[in-house]
C-alpha cells in the first residue's frame, strides 16, 4: 500500500496549469541526471561527455542542418504513431508504410522527372501516400472486417516491405534499378532521379531565427494583452492563469530563440521542404482530431468502442479510415527521403536507420500528442546525430541509446506524476490514497511486462 | 443484541475535512460485538469516509475512536488490520493471475514467512476450510480471474476471515451482484455474527438493512441522524431520515388513455449472444405512445441482448424491429438514433458514456452529426460547451464544469447526463435500462418521475428492469422474460411481485 521511505502516491484532483510543462521538463533533466549517473559509474567524466553530445547535436557546425535532416523523417513515422495511437490501434507498421511510400515516390519521381518541378514534386507526394494508404489498408481492413491483430499484420508487413524493397534494387532488373551506369554495373544501385524532381530546400543565414522571433514575440504579446483584457474584465483566476503561463512560455521561446541566434552566427540552416510539409501535417492531424467530426468520432472510438457503435459510429470504417491515415503519413516520409535527401530508391539505406521504429519512440515522447511531435523529433533528430557523430573509443557508443531509453521510461514515470502527487510522511492522508495505489500498481505491472 | 455492555465499536464525534468539503462533521457510531450494524445514507453521505476512518485509511480531525472500551488511534490500514478490523472494498483487489487461496494467504501467512515456496496443497486447504465454515463456496485453486465477481467477494471476505477479522466491514457488497448471491452473503454473515464477529454493512439500499442488520445507523450529509433497531423501523421511515423529507414510492397514475400509435414495435426477433447462442427466440413487443412496458426477468435471460438489438448494436437474426413506424434494419446502430429512438444502455460508464472524454462531449454523442453542432464535418465547440452548460444547469449535474472528464462523475449524474441527451431530441420511444441501478434514493426518485414524465408527454418507455418495485410502481404492462423468450404479458395493475416471481423463475403462466 505505501511507496518506499514513507513517500505517498495521492491522486491528483485538479491538474495545476504548469504541470503539462513541467512533467516533460522534468523528465529530461531526470534522464540526463539517470544517463549521467551511468556515465559517472563506468569512469567517463558525465559533463564534458554531455557538452560535447550537445555541441555536436545542437549547436556546432551544421548541427541545427543535420538535426532537421534527421527529424524531418521522424515527423512523418512519428505523427504516423500517434494518429494511430490516438484511437487505440496499434500501427507499428510506419516502416513498411515508409517503404513503399518511397517506393511509390521513385517511380513517380523516375516516370515524370522531366515534367517540371512543382508536378514531380505534387506527383511523389501523391503516389507516395497513396501506396502507403493501401500498404496500411491491408492491416485496417483486416483487423475492421475479421478481427486479426493489426499489430502483428502491420509488423509483418514491415519485412514484407523490406523484402520488396531489397528485391527491387538486388535481386532484379526492375525499373528502379540502374541497370545502365557503370557504377550501377558493378554494385546495384537505383536509378537517380533528375534534377528537377529534387524537393527544394530553404537556406537561410539568420532567417529561421529571425522567424522563431518573430512568431515568438507575437505569441507573447497577443496573450499576454489577452491576459491583460482577461484581467480588466474580471474573468475566471483559471483563464486568467492560463493566458499567464502562455505568455510566460512565449517569452521563453523569444529568448531562446535569441540565444540560439548567438550561438550560431555565422551559420547557414538548411530547411528541407519535407520539414515544412511535416510540420504542416502535424497542424492539419491536430486539427482533425481536435476540431472535426471524424476526429470526435475517433476519440469516442479510442476511449470506448462501445460507446462509439452506441452512438450510432461506424467502427469499422473508421478504423481502417485511421490505418490509411497513419500509413499515408509514414508514406508521406518515405516520398521526402527520396525527394529532399536521397534522390534515388536506397535499398540499403532505407532499412538501416529504422525511421518507423523511432517512430514510435517520438508519438510515445509526444505523449501522442501531434502538435509535440515536431518538437520530440528535432530533439530526438540532434541526440541520434551526436551519436553517430561522437561514436568512437574516448565516447561510450551505447550512450545515446542510454539517454534514449531513459528519456522514455522518465516521460512514463512523469505521466504517473502528472495524475498524483508524491507526500512525504507516515499517517493517513486525503483523498483516495488506496485508489491511486491500486492504479498506480496497475500501471507497474503494465511497464513490468513491456 | 447488547449483550455485553461495551461496545465493540465506538467512534464520538468524527470530523473528517477535505478541502472544501465537511465529509464527517461529529459523526457518533457505535457498534456492539456481534451484530450486523448498517451503515445507511445515500451517495456523499459521509459513509465511505467514516468507513475509510475506521480502517485506518483517513485520520480524522477530530473525534475519538474505541474497541471494547479501549481508546485506540490508527496512523495506517496495518495498524487497523492489526486491531481486527478489515474492509471488503467495492473494488476487488485481487491478483487474477494467483488461485483463489494464493489470493487469500497473500501478505499473511502465519508461521510460514521464511519459507521461499507456497505448499500450495496446505493454503488450499486451509482456506476451503474457513470457506466451508462460513459457507462461502469457492473453489481454493481457481484463479482469481476465472471466477465470478460473487465468488471474488467471497475470496474478500475469506481473506478477513482468514485473519481472524473481528470486525468485517463491507462497502456496497450486494451492487455486484444477483439477489440470489446476495442471498447466500446475508446468510453467511449471520454465520459470522453467530460466531460473535461483528459486521459493518455499508450501503443505500433499504430492503437490505432490513433483511439482514440488526440496527443501522443513518447519515445525511456527513452528520449520523441516530441509530434504530430495524425491528423497530420501516423502509419508509429510514428513507425519510436518509432523504431528510418524504419520498414517493408510489404508482404512477395513468393520465389520460394511452394512445394508439405504435412508436416501438418487435415481431419475432430472434438474437444470438456473445457467444454465439442465441440468446432471444420469437420475441414479439409493441409499446403505443404514452406507455410504460416494462421487461422483468432475472438477469441474463436476454433483457441485454433486446436492448440491443432494438439499439441496433447486435445484429438480430430473425423478425422485425420498428420504432414509429419505421423498419430498422438489423445490427445498424445508427438508423434508430435518426427513427427517433433513445436509448439508456444497462452499462452506463462505458457504452453510454465515453469515460475519458468531457461531458460537453459526451453530450453532444448522439447530436454531433447534425447542425447546430457541427458544421462541414467540424464540430462547433463553443455550440457545444453552451448547450453543455445549458444542460448541466437545467438537469442539476452536479461537476465542475462541462470540460471535466465525465468518469469523474457519480453513477446519479452519469444517469442525468445520458437522460438528458437521450431525451433531448423528444424521442417517440424511449428503451431503458436499469435505469436506477446503484443510484441512491433521491437521484432513483428523479429518474423514475423523469420517466413518468416523458411517458406523460406521448413517447412510448420500454423499461428493462430487475427490480420489481419499480417494475410495478412505472409500468402499464409487464412482460416478462425468461430464457430469451417472452413466457407472459400481464398487466401491471392487476399482477403482485408473487405472479412476477413465478414466470421469471420460469413457470409457465
Amino acid at each position: 500500500m505505501r511507496a518506499p521511505f514513507g513517500l505517498r502516491l495521492e491522486r491528483r484532483l485538479v491538474t495545476p496549469a504548469w504541470l503539462p510543462f513541467a512533467v516533460p521538463v522534468g523528465s529530461i533533466v531526470a534522464a540526463l541526471v539517470i544517463t549521467g549517473a551511468i556515465l559517472a559509474v563506468t569512469g567517463v567524466d558525465p559533463f564534458p561527455a554531455y557538452r560535447r553530445l550537445f555541441d555536436r547535436g545542437y549547436v556546432g557546425d551544421g548541427a541545427l542542418s543535420s538535426m532537421l535532416v534527421t527529424a524531418t523523417p521522424l515527423i512523418f513515422t512519428g505523427l504516423a504513431a500517434a494518429a494511430a495511437f490516438r484511437m487505440r490501434i496499434f500501427n507499428i507498421g510506419a516502416e513498411g508504410q515508409l517503404y513503399v511510400g518511397a517506393i511509390a515516390a521513385a517511380w513517380a519521381g523516375l516516370a515524370l522527372g522531366d515534367s517540371g518541378t512543382a508536378v514531380a514534386i505534387a506527383a511523389m507526394a501523391v503516389a507516395g501516400i497513396a501506396a502507403g494508404v493501401l500498404w496500411a489498408g491491408i492491416p485496417g481492413l483486416l483487423r475492421a472486417y475479421t478481427g486479426t491483430s493489426e499489430l502483428i499484420t502491420s509488423l509483418m508487413l514491415n519485412y514484407i516491405g523490406g523484402l520488396l524493397l531489397t528485391y527491387l534494387i538486388f535481386d532484379s532488373r526492375s525499373y528502379w534499378r540502374d541497370t545502365t551506369s557503370p557504377n550501377g554495373r558493378i554494385f546495384p544501385t537505383g536509378k537517380t532521379l533528375s534534377d528537377a524532381t529534387n524537393w527544394p530546400t530553404f537556406t537561410t543565414l539568420l532567417a529561421p531565427a529571425i522567424v522563431l522571433v518573430v512568431v515568438a514575440l507575437a505569441l507573447a504579446i497577443s496573450l499576454g494583452r489577452r491576459a491583460w483584457i482577461a484581467r480588466r474584465s474580471g474573468a475566471g483566476a483559471d483563464r486568467r492563469r492560463r493566458s499567464r503561463i502562455a505568455a510566460i512560455l512565449g517569452l521563453v521561446v523569444f529568448v531562446l530563440s535569441v540565444v540560439l541566434m548567438n550561438l550560431t552566427p555565422a551559420q547557414s540552416v538548411v530547411f528541407p521542404f519535407g520539414f515544412w510539409i511535416g510540420l504542416a501535417a502535424a497542424l492539419a492531424v491536430w486539427v482533425l482530431y481536435r476540431d472535426t467530426r471524424f476526429g470526435y468520432e475517433v476519440r469516442v472510438v479510442g476511449d470506448s468502442p462501445a460507446a462509439a457503435r452506441y452512438a450510432g459510429m461506424r467502427t469499422k470504417r473508421k478504423i481502417v479510415a485511421v490505418m490509411c491515415l497513419s500509413g499515408g503519413l509514414a508514406a508521406l516520409g518515405g516520398a521526402s527521403q527520396v525527394g529532399d535527401f536521397s534522390h534515388v530508391l536506397d535499398a540499403r539505406g532505407l532499412q538501416q536507420v529504422a525511421l518507423g521504429y523511432t517512430g514510435i519512440v517520438v508519438a510515445a515522447l509526444a505523449r501522442f500528442n501531434p502538435i509535440a511531435v515536431p518538437v520530440v523529433a528535432l530533439v530526438l533528430g540532434g541526440l541520434i546525430n551526436a551519436g553517430y557523430a561522437l561514436q568512437g573509443a574516448d565516447f561510450p557508443s551505447g550512450m545515446v541509446g542510454i539517454l534514449e531509453g531513459a528519456l522514455l521510461l522518465c516521460t512514463l514515470a512523469g505521466e504517473v506524476l502528472g495524475h498524483y502527487r508524491l507526500r512525504a510522511g507516515r499517517g493517513a492522508t486525503d483523498e483516495t490514497a488506496a485508489e491511486a495505489t491500486a492504479e498506480v500498481s496497475a500501471a507497474d505491472v503494465v511497464l513490468g511486462q513491456a | 443484541m447488547s449483550a455485553e455492555g461495551t461496545p465493540a465499536l465506538a467512534l464520538r464525534g468524527i470530523v473528517k475535512r477535505f478541502p472544501g468539503v465537511l465529509a464527517n462533521d461529529r459523526v457518533d457510531l457505535e457498534v456492539d460485538p456481534g451484530e450486523v450494524h448498517a451503515l445507511l445514507g445515500e451517495n456523499g453521505a459521509g459513509k465511505s469516509t467514516i468507513a475509510n476512518v475506521i480502517t485506518g485509511l483517513y485520520r480524522p480531525d477530530a473525534g475519538e475512536m474505541r474497541m471494547h472500551g479501549r481508546r485506540v488511534e490508527f496512523h495506517s490500514p496495518r495498524d487497523a488490520l492489526e486491531a481486527g478490523i478489515f474492509m471488503v472494498h467495492q473494488h476487488f483487489r485481487l491478483v487474477p493471475a494467483f488461485t483463489a487461496a494464493e489470493n487469500v494467504v497473500l501478505g499473511f501467512a502465519p508461521g510460514r514467512e521464511r519459507r521461499v515456496r507456497l505448499d500450495r496443497g496446505a493454503i488450499e486447504r486451509e482456506v476451503a476450510e474457513v470457506a466451508e465454515r462460513y459457507g462461502l463456496g469457492v473453489d481454493p485453486g481457481a484463479r482469481a480471474w476465472q471466477l465470478s465477481v460473487g465468488e471474488q467477494q467471497r475470496v474478500e471476505i475469506l481473506k478477513a476471515l482468514y485473519r481472524d477479522a473481528r470486525v468485517l466491514i463491507l462497502d456496497e457488497p450486494t451492487a455486484v451482484l444477483t439477489p440470489q448471491e446476495s442471498d447466500g452473503l446475508f446468510a453467511a454473515l449471520r454465520r459470522m455474527t453467530g460466531e460473535g464477529k461483528t459486521v459493518i454493512f455499508v450501503t443505500h439500499k433499504l430492503n437490505e438493512v432490513m433483511a439482514v442488520a440488526d440496527r443501522a445507523t443513518v447519515l445525511r450529509a456527513g452528520r449520523s441522524l441516530g441509530t434504530v433497531r430495524t425491528a423497530d423501523t420501516s423502509p419508509a421511515e429510514l428513507a425519510q431520515l436518509m432523504v431528510g423529507r418524504e419520498v414517493l414510492f408510489e404508482r404512477r397514475e395513468r393520465e389520460g388513455p394511452v394512445g394508439d400509435d405504435i412508436v416501438l414495435a418487435l415481431d419475432g426477433v430472434g438474437a444470438e449472444g456473445d457467444r454465439g447462442v442465441p440468446a432471444l427466440h420469437d420475441v414479439s413487443l409493441t409499446v403505443r405512445a404514452g406507455e410504460i412496458v416494462g421487461v422483468a426477468g432475472v438477469a441474463g435471460n436476454g433483457q441485454r441482448e433486446l436492448a440491443e438489438v432494438i439499439a441496433g448494436t447486435r445484429p438480430r437474426t430473425a423478425g422485425t424491429v420498428a420504432v414509429g413506424g419505421r423498419e430498422l434494419p438489423s445490427g445498424d446502430s445508427r438508423a434508430p438514433i435518426t427513427a427517433g429512438l433513445g436509448h439508456v444502455p444497462e452499462d452506463r460508464m462505458h457504452t453510454g458514456l465515453a469515460p475519458s472524454l468531457s461531458i460537453a462531449e459526451n453530450l453532444a454523442l448522439r447530436s454531433y452529426r447534425r447542425p447546430p453542432m457541427e458544421r462541414a464535418s467540424f464540430l462547433r465547440r463553443s455550440r457545444i460547451r453552451e448547450h453543455a452548460e445549458e444542460v448541466i444547469a437545467q438537469s442539476d449535474i452536479r461537476a465542475p464544469g462541462p470540460n471535466t472528464p465525465a468518469r469523474l462523475l457519480s453513477g446519479g449524474n452519469a444517469q442525468k447526463v445520458i437522460l438528458a441527451r437521450e431525451l433531448a431530441g423528444s424521442p417517440t420511444a424511449l428503451v431503458v435500462a436499469a435505469p436506477t441501478r446503484g443510484l441512491d434514493v433521491g437521484a432513483t426518485e428523479s429518474v423514475r418521475a423523469l420517466l413518468a414524465t416523458v411517458a406523460r408527454e406521448g413517447a412510448g418507455v420500454l423499461l428493462i428492469s430487475e427490480d420489481l418495485d419499480e417494475l410495478l410502481m412505472l409500468a402499464d404492462r409487464i412482460a416478462v422474460m425468461y430464457a430469451g423468450r417472452i413466457v407472459g404479458e400481464l398487466d401491471a395493475n392487476a399482477t403482485d411481485k408473487g405472479q412476477l416471481g413465478l414466470l421469471m423463475a420460469g413457470a409457465v403462466a
